[in-house]
């Protein structure tokens, strides 16, 4: 029995399904005696494809059932996310910047948490949204779904005009950092601003891995998505209670310092064609308003005179000495970073498990892949041009993407050391995400309002 | 009259980017949205290219994963001993647990006339480990397979057992057609 058992081809494939062999004993053993001999015939058969045992022909009539598969849903709830999306990017900049309410972006929140968050569990999103665009600009033959096409461009077309609605109230990550945020310690400014180039690192990275293969590490390292999901993988709830926590004394750790959509928003809110103002009318310069911003997103007067710009000439020379240097500098970087990612991709890891096979260092059993690229064919210059043209569009994508970020390094670097001038305090207009925290501990802004404060002295905030 | 000079410098320098910007929205998501192949796609494995990893069953957002066995019966050779129904070594060919390949004893078998018995998938119960699929498709027909079940997929923009698959097995296909059946195409 047992020599028959290894002249079966397939034996190495069966290890864990097959027997050792039949115990004679067993009722069944004169079906399985006849198993083994039919399997040594149907094992020369291809693996797939022909019926090894053709479906019989039932005397009694038998009428064999149909496949059944369960309909699949209506399209209608992606458009009824975008409308909702629509109908909370609007209230949320309407109540941010017209109605100045506070509570009416906390009641917002909920709902968006609730909504987006809760009920549609963080997909699909605005923020893993770049990856399909990245990936669909790339790739000709990949289309992007209408309603991720949405969740991509709404927020930021409402981010040229209103500025960043879309982190105040609609989306689902803001809003659980925020409604967690109850004893907020302000992070130093020279702390804070380095930390706000990391989204463009992590953006650029994404998109190189999402327009080099469709590889989205953004939806597969998000933080929040396995809390809204009430489950998985341990590491991504690990990272989102983590985060979460800091949340509850640091505003809104993973939008300032890791979201890769709010880079985007913040750059495009620079030039946005309204922005908040923090106080209705006259600035008393008593830094309540400072005070009150968990996000360091309110600078502080440079001058009594802003149209005397001291800093006007300078911030021009950086400019132009600096964005050059660093778009080459980075862009060369990105290209390294760019060659070195070939490995991440499903691609380049099976050419790297290949090559060990090859080689005879891989350890037993083989991975799935390998197994599935050997059922697959084996096909070893398909893989080797696949790998060819994976490094080179990932050269030349981290080389642009590294520049990109080099252009922004520059801005970022020029604009912390000559900021803007200002006689008032202001809100930055990138890293202000609209909370409404300043309006309320504004006392001109509550005079307005009607309510009775004892006006601050003029200029007493300042040191 | 410098003054304003140059606050309407600032401002149009940031109006120019605000429509650059908008242009460039505007580009980027026309081209995207008015491509040819813009139909509607959802997530389906592709039968042929699964080798039966079992990670459907675990890495799917879902608590119990949307993919489960499908079965072609007009594939299946209705064996009495179904290599995706039992256990390598079973005790006895019959139901008890203890000879069934699934975990959850999803497949019920059901007696028809000799030497011939039917097999059908209990979705409820099927947990997407794709046991049996590999037991059939090693040494039986292959009528097993695995299939994403758009009764309850939630449509993840960037399905999670896609970006796992080691045999890369999950394509996009259009929503009006979410299956990729077997048996189908022959007949």
């Amino acid at each position: 029995m047992k020599a028959e058992r290894q002249k079966r081809p397939k034996a190495s494939e069966s290890r864990d399904l097959r027997p050792s062999t039949f115990r004679p004993s067993t009722p069944g053993g004169r079906i399985a005696l006849f198993w083994i001999l039919v399997s040594l015939v149907i094992g020369a058969l291809p693996a797939l494809g022909i019926e090894r045992f053709p479906p019989p022909d039932f005397s009694g009539g038998h009428e064999i059932p149909e496949t059944v598969v369960p309909a699949s849903q209506a399209r209608t709830q992606a458009w009824v996310d975008v409308a909702a999306l629509a109908l909370g990017l609007g209230l949320a900049s309407w109540i941010s910047l017209r109605l100045r309410s506070r509570k009416g972006l906390v009641i917002l929140s909920i709902a968006a948490l609730a909504y987006f968050g809760f009920w549609r569990q963080g997909c699909v999103c605005a923020i893993g949204s770049v990856q399909n665009v990245a990936l669909g600009l790339a790739d000709p033959g990949y289309a992007v779904p209408l309603a991720v096409i949405a969740f991509f461009s709404l927020p930021l077309i409402v981010a040229l005009v209103w500025g960043r609605g879309f982190c105040a109230g609609v989306c689902p990550h803001g809003a659980i950092q925020e409604l967690v945020l109850i004893k907020p310690h302000k992070v130093p400014h020279w702390l804070d601003q380095p930390l706000r180039l990391l989204p463009w690192i992590y953006l650029s990275l994404a998109l190189l891995l999402a327009a080099t293969g469709g590889l989205f590490i953004i939806c597969k390292y998000d933080p929040f998505v396995g809390i809204f999901r009430m489950g998985g993988p341990r590491g991504m709830l690990l990272l989102g209670g983590g985060l979460l926590v800091l949340s509850m004394f640091v505003g809104r750790p993973y939008c300032r310092w890791l979201c890769p959509y709010g880079a985007l928003l913040g750059l495009l809110s620079r030039v946005s064609r309204f922005r908040p103002s923090v106080t209705p009318d006259h600035c008393s310069r008593c830094r309540l308003c400072e005070t009150a911003c968990p996000y360091g997103a309110i600078h502080p007067p440079t001058t009594d005179e802003p149209s005397r710009d001291p800093d006007a000439r300078p911030r021009a020379l950086a400019l132009v000495l600096l964005i050059p240097l660093s778009a080459l500098l980075f862009g060369w970087l990105g290209g390294k970073v760019g060659l070195a990612s070939v490995a991440w991709h499903p691609t380049g890891e099976l050419a790297s498990q290949v090559t060990m096979a090859e080689a005879g260092t891989l350890p037993e059993p083989a991975p799935d892949e390998i197994t599935a690229w050997r059922q697959a064919g084996a096909d070893r210059p398909a893989l080797s041009t696949a790998v060819f043209v994976l490094e080179q569009r990932s050269l030349f994508l981290g080389r642009l993407f590294g520049a990109a970020f080099g252009v922004v390094a520059a801005l970022h670097l020029v604009r912390v050391r000559f900021p803007q001038a200002t006689a008032d305090y202001v809100t930055d207009p990138a890293d202000c995400v609209s909370c409404a925290r300043c309006f309320t501990a504004c006392p001109y802004e509550r005079l307005r309002r009607g309510e009775a404060v004892n006006l601050p002295v003029e200029g007493g905030g300042r040191a | 009259m410098a003054e304003k000079d140059g606050i309407s410098r600032r401002e149009v320098l940031s109006g120019g980017l605000r429509g650059l910007g908008l242009l460039g929205i505007g580009t980027a998501t026309g081209a995207l949205a008015t491509r040819d192949k813009r139909d509607d796609e959802v997530w389906q494995i592709d039968p042929d290219a699964c080798i039966q990893c079992g990670l459907c069953a675990t890495e799917c957002v879902l608590e119990i994963s949307a993919v489960k066995t499908v079965h072609s019966h007009g594939m299946c050779g209705y064996c009495e001993l179904c290599t995706g129904y039992f256990e390598p070594d079973p005790i006895n060919l019959d139901e008890g647990a203890e000879n069934q390949l699934c975990p959850t004893g999803a497949i019920e078998r059901t007696y028809v006339e000799h030497p011939y018995y039917e097999y059908r998938i209990i979705p409820d119960l099927c947990v997407g480990c794709g046991k049996c699929v590999k037991g059939c498709n090693m040494f039986g027909n292959g009528s097993l397979y695995l299939q994403v079940n758009h009764d309850r997929c939630v449509d993840c923009n960037r399905c999670a057992i896609a970006s796992a698959c080691p045999a890369e097995a999950f394509r996009l296909v259009p929503r009006p057609t979410p299956y990729l059946l077997r048996g189908k195409e022959e007949a």
